[in-house]
This record gives C-alpha cells, sequence and structure tokens, in this order.
C-alpha cells in the first residue's frame, strides 16, 4: 500500500481562478470481485462543472470506480457523497448522476424522441413538457431531424449524440461517460473529443470521463485521475501530471520520458557524472527528464553550474519526424537518454547537452516488476 | 463456386424428401375431401365439396372445434403466465443456477410424452394420489370425479406438456436482452418494476409471440391427452379426425376436416410471424 496520498482538490485548485465548490466525493472506497482487489482505498473529490477524466490502462479499476458512482456496482468499504447525500447506499435510479454507455445502450424499441424522453415519461412529466425539453436536448447535439427514427438505422457518432442527450435532458449535476468514443473512427473521434469539450462547457455539468487514451485525456481534461492496478497514482490538471508526474509511472504512461536513478547528498542529486541541485532527503532517488527538456548546448564554454545541467554523450539513433527529431544518446558511462529537438540538420558523433535543472522533476518510484 | 452437378445432387435428396412426405400427402389430403363416400363404405373419386358442406351443417364439428380452441387458448394463456415468470427469474435472477434451473425445465422434454399424459391418469384418477390425499387430509369425503376425463384434466396435462415450450423462445428472448439497457433504464431513474414493463417486456414480445405459437398450434391439434385423459367431455378435434380415418372409415370427412384446421393453422403462423417481425428490433 501506498502511504502519501495526493489530496486531489489542491492539486486540481492550481490553475483554477477560483475554489471550486465540491460536488462528489468518493472516500476511501475498495471494491473486490472474487479474488480480485479491483479497486483499493481510492478517495477522490470531483468539483462542480469540471471536466475530469479517469485514465487507466485496461484492468486498472476505471470502468469499475465509474459503475460504483453510477451505483451499478456496490463499494465492498468506503463512501460516496454528493453533497450532503450518501450516494453509495442508493440504487442508480435514485441518484441524480447519468450514464453515457460505451456501446450507448439506446432502446431499440424506442424511437430518437422516446429514448431522449425516457427519464421523463419514467417520472410521469407532463407531456408538453416532455417534448420541449426533447426537443432542446435534440437540438443541442444536433439530431433533430432524426427524432423519429429508430436507434438501429443511424450511424455510430449518431447513436452517441443521442445517448448525450438522453443523459443530460434531465440536466443532471453529473455526467458519467465510459469510454463513449471508442467505437468510433479516428476522425469521427477527434472531432467528437472536441464536441464534447465544448458542450460539457456550454451545459456546466461535471463529467467523469472514463478513458485508456491519455493524449485524449490531455485533450479534453481539467483534471486527469491516472489510476493503476486499482489504485491513483496521481490526480492533477494535464500541464501538472505532464510538467510534474508525481510517480514513475505517471512520467511513462504520459508522454515519453527520462528515468534517472540517482543519489542525492546534502540536496545535490548526482547521476552518471550530472549534479543539480534538489530539496530531496538524502539517499537514492529518481528524477524524470522530459525528452524536449533536454537541448543541444549552446556554448562548449559555459561552466556548469546547478541550474543547467550539462552532459557529454554520442548519438545512437535519430528519428526524423519532421517538425521535430527524436535521438537516442549514450553517455560515457552507458546511460541512454532520449532527446527531442527541433528537426532541423542531422546530427551525429559526440556532443554536448543540457537541461535545466527545475526539469528534472523527482517521482516516486512506483515501478513494479 | 460450384457446378451445377453439385448443385443438383445436394439440392435433390432434401427436395425429394419434401416432395414425397410433405407435398404428396398433403395434396392427397386436399384431394380425399373432394371426394366421396358410399354407404357401402368405398371411396369414390367423384369431386364435390358435400363433406365441406357437412361440416358446417352438423353443429358437433364446430362446437368441438369451438372447444378445441377455447382448450388451447386456455392452455397457452397458462402456459404464457407460468412460463414468463418462470423464464424471467431464470434468465435475470437466478445467479449461479441458470443453468441447473434451466436442465430441469428441459428434462421434461426427454421423457416421453405418453408417459407423461399418463402421469396425469394417476395422479387425477378416482382411486389416484391427488384424491387419495383429499380424503385423507378430509378435505373431500368421496374421490372426485371430474378431476379426471374431463375438459379441465385435458388443460392440466396440455399445460404440463407444453410450458417448456413457451419456456424456451421466452428464455432465449429474454437473453439476448443486453444487460446494458437495463442498467440504462435504472440510470434514467427506472425502478426495476418500471424498468420491467417499459424494457424487459416488449423485447420479450417475440419470444412471447413463439412460445404462444408453439403452444396453440401444439395443443389444437393434441389427440393423445383428450384420448388418455379427457373422457367424452373432453373430445377434442383430431380425436374426431382420427376416428374418421380409423373406424368411422370416413376419409374424405376426416380430410376436409384436416383441409380446414391445416388452414386455420396456416392463416395463424403467418399472422404470428408477421407480429413477430414487427416487435423485433436488431
Amino acid at each position: 500500500m501506498r502511504t502519501t496520498s495526493i489530496p486531489a482538490s489542491q492539486i486540481g485548485d492550481a490553475e483554477k481562478p477560483s475554489a471550486p465548490v465540491e460536488l462528489l466525493s468518493v472516500r476511501s472506497v475498495a471494491k473486490q470481485f472474487g479474488s480480485n482487489m479491483v479497486l483499493r482505498d481510492i478517495s477522490l473529490n470531483i468539483a462542480d462543472g469540471e471536466f475530469l477524466s479517469i485514465l487507466g490502462e485496461s484492468g486498472s479499476g476505471k470502468t469499475t470506480l465509474l459503475r460504483l458512482i453510477a451505483g451499478f456496482e456496490r463499494p465492498d468499504s468506503g463512501e460516496i457523497w454528493m453533497g450532503a447525500e450518501r450516494l453509495d447506499r442508493l440504487p442508480p435510479y435514485k441518484r441524480r448522476v447519468n450514464t453515457v454507455f460505451q456501446n450507448y445502450a439506446l432502446f431499440p424499441h424506442l424511437s430518437v424522441f422516446e429514448n431522449v424522453a425516457y427519464s421523463m415519461r419514467v417520472k410521469k412529466t407532463p407531456k408538453n413538457e416532455v417534448s420541449a425539453r426533447v426537443e432542446q436536448a435534440l437540438a443541442m447535439v444536433k439530431m433533430t431531424v432524426f427524432a423519429q427514427a429508430s436507434p438501429s438505422r443511424i450511424s455510430g457518432g449518431q447513436q452517441q449524440r443521442v445517448a448525450l442527450a438522453r443523459a443530460l435532458v434531465n440536466r443532471p449535476r453529473l455526467l458519467l461517460l465510459d469510454e463513449p468514443l471508442s467505437a468510433l473512427d479516428a476522425n469521427l473521434r477527434r472531432q467528437m473529443q472536441l464536441e464534447l469539450k465544448a458542450l460539457q462547457r456550454e451545459v456546466g455539468v461535471a463529467f467523469v470521463f472514463v478513458t485508456h487514451d491519455q493524449e485524449e485525456a490531455m485533450i479534453m481534461s481539467d483534471r486527469i485521475a491516472l489510476l493503476r492496478a486499482g489504485m491513483l497514482e496521481q490526480v492533477a490538471t494535464p500541464r501538472e501530471i505532464y510538467t510534474r508526474p508525481a510517480t514513475t509511472y505517471a512520467a511513462q504512461f504520459i508522454g515519453q520520458t527520462n528515468l534517472l536513478q540517482v543519489e542525492v547528498k546534502n540536496h545535490i542529486a548526482e547521476c552518471a557524472g550530472m549534479r543539480w541541485a534538489t530539496s530531496e532527503p538524502d539517499g537514492p532517488a529518481t528524477f524524470s527528464v522530459r525528452p524536449e527538456c533536454i537541448v543541444p548546448a549552446s556554448s562548449a564554454t559555459l561552466t556548469t553550474g546547478v541550474d543547467v545541467v550539462r552532459f557529454h554523450a554520442r548519438m545512437l539513433t535519430e528519428v526524423f519526424q519532421g517538425a521535430m527529431q527524436l535521438l537516442q544518446v549514450e553517455t560515457a558511462s552507458g546511460l541512454r537518454m532520449i532527446v527531442k529537438t527541433a528537426g532541423g540538420k542531422a546530427r551525429s558523433g559526440e556532443m554536448d547537452f543540457e537541461f535545466s535543472a527545475a526539469d528534472a522533476v523527482s517521482v516516486r518510484n512506483t515501478q513494479r516488476t | 463456386m460450384f457446378s451445377r452437378a453439385y448443385k443438383l445432387v445436394v439440392a435433390l435428396p432434401p427436395i425429394a424428401w419434401v416432395v414425397l412426405f410433405l407435398l404428396t400427402p398433403y395434396v392427397l389430403l386436399f384431394a380425399y375431401s373432394f371426394w366421396a363416400v358410399t354407404p357401402a363404405q368405398q371411396i369414390v373419386h367423384s369431386w364435390n365439396v358435400q363433406n365441406y358442406a357437412e361440416l358446417l351443417r352438423v353443429p358437433v364439428y364446430l362446437h368441438v372445434l369451438l372447444r378445441s380452441v377455447r382448450i388451447a387458448g386456455s392452455v397457452t394463456l397458462l402456459a404464457l403466465l407460468l412460463g414468463y415468470p418462470l423464464a424471467y427469474y431464470v434468465s435475470f435472477h437466478a445467479g449461479n443456477r441458470k443453468e441447473l434451473l434451466y436442465q430441469l425445465v428441459i428434462i421434461p422434454l426427454w421423457v416421453s410424452y405418453l408417459v407423461r399424459a399418463y402421469a396425469w391418469k394417476t395422479i387425477l384418477g378416482s382411486e389416484g394420489v391427488l384424491n387419495t390425499l383429499l380424503q385423507y387430509l378430509h378435505v373431500t369425503r368421496h374421490p372426485q370425479e371430474y378431476l379426471l376425463y374431463s375438459p379441465f384434466a385435458v388443460m392440466l396435462t396440455l399445460v404440463h406438456i407444453y410450458t417448456p415450450f413457451v419456456f424456451l423462445p421466452i428464455y432465449a428472448a429474454l437473453e439476448h436482452i443486453p444487460r446494458g439497457l437495463v442498467e440504462a433504464s435504472h440510470d434514467l431513474g427506472a425502478s426495476p418494476m418500471q424498468t420491467f414493463w417499459r424494457v424487459i417486456v416488449p423485447l420479450s414480445i417475440p419470444g412471447m409471440i413463439a412460445g404462444a405459437t408453439f403452444s396453440f398450434v401444439l395443443s389444437l391439434g393434441d389427440f393423445l391427452a383428450p384420448l388418455l385423459v379427457g373422457g367424452p367431455s373432453g373430445i377434442m378435434i383430431s380425436n374426431i379426425v382420427v376416428s374418421l380415418f380409423g373406424t368411422a372409415y370416413n376419409w374424405p370427412l376426416g380430410a376436409a376436416i384436416s383441409a380446414c384446421m391445416m388452414a386455420l393453422v396456416l392463416a395463424l403462423l403467418f399472422a404470428t410471424e408477421r407480429l413477430e417481425k414487427k416487435w423485433r428490433f436488431t
């Protein structure tokens, strides 16, 4: 078990102008299926109106976490609160939370209109109000002309829009989305990412978005909750999680990185001849340096300070990617690093590289073998 | 892709089978229904519609036909009322006993029809299990004769025999309902009861129609149950056909009744097939 937990709200607030109102609070939730611990001690706060992604590989427990919030599963321990209301003991139909399912789960025996109207039919909402709100919801997702169509007659992307309208027609305070874009082809997917994000801004409903695609999570989210094997690795804004990853896993899962095993002595980190100042306590530590933070040294005569770290390395491979090129280099002591630089001239032989000590981020080693 | 000869060889056995065992008998049956019987009990090939006129003229045929329809209808209704909840329970709520319960419903189908019908005889008879029990418990003083040899006994036997036939298509339809739809319904605020009526029932209608068709058509044409447990008051239309082809030796009249029954059943199958299509969403 990990001992330090990241207070999600603190990190998430870093880039927000005002402290957001807490909407949902997941407190020390655990869930086990048979002998398989799917979620262990998950604590997570979701703010009103925010777009939070639960990011993780398959089997990380992200869908289970979503199903616990929706009410399709009960936690073995822990609590889920929405304001002053305890959710985890309520059946799903009594929770003011709606879900967009991975396969959309539209009712095949009902028209698009009736699918969207379903929740109001169940509540016996007056007919004229139902049609007004359904039309509004369908207009919001640009599906008005398909109102009388059968779900089986419309495309996947259109079904997705109907599922969204159906889930949003009651203006829930929280919308759960279970990998809703995974069934769409790449182009449509990119388009829907932006549309979904715009829609979320427009309606102001908090979205909890489950995905295994780190790029998607980066593009869409206000905050990302990175889940791994049933535990939260880090909860932070995309920028924060990229520039200040908390763990080796977070650093490697989101983007590429160089992980440096260093020895800290008297607040100086040392690794393969490189030295820089750190506030870490003495002992072994792991630092992450993003490939784009490393640049070819501008002048060979500069002395190496503690704020600029310089090293000498030999080029192994070079991958030209257009605007950028990816270099794999090796220092004299055998340390291999990847460097991402502007894709200008071809490079070969040996040369000096440098990075700012501020870009070397101390990460908790959560590598499990 | 395949040669004409190959196609012909492959298609021949089924075509031969259909012509020999389906088409020929039906055509013969149809032809017989327009022939006549002499008082000397000889079938003469003189074309007429007297047999059909006879069916309309003598009230007993229509009377027995209506009784058969009534019994088949009641059997279907009762089998639906028994089979649907059973199928729903096994499909949605049986948990890990699902397979076991399913097999338990299926097992009676492996037992001979005759044995099952006879079983009811020993249960319902005046010296039977039920009467003995009722008297032992002092509910009744004398054996209740109406239990056996009555339309009631026929219905009971047929319900017992055809409930699995209703159960199976309903169960299959319920199994095909994506469980995500049930979750979506709950998610949208519908209670389990509302979900049952608004999602599960509409999506299982094709199964209900198929099951009801099975049970109605099979019950309507049944002659063993009325023969064994029906008595004189429990006679059904097929018993008349059997006796016309047998002891009465009036094949043309029997053929006429059979032709009418077939028309009725075909019309029914046609109607239910259209209904099923209307309610099938995939």
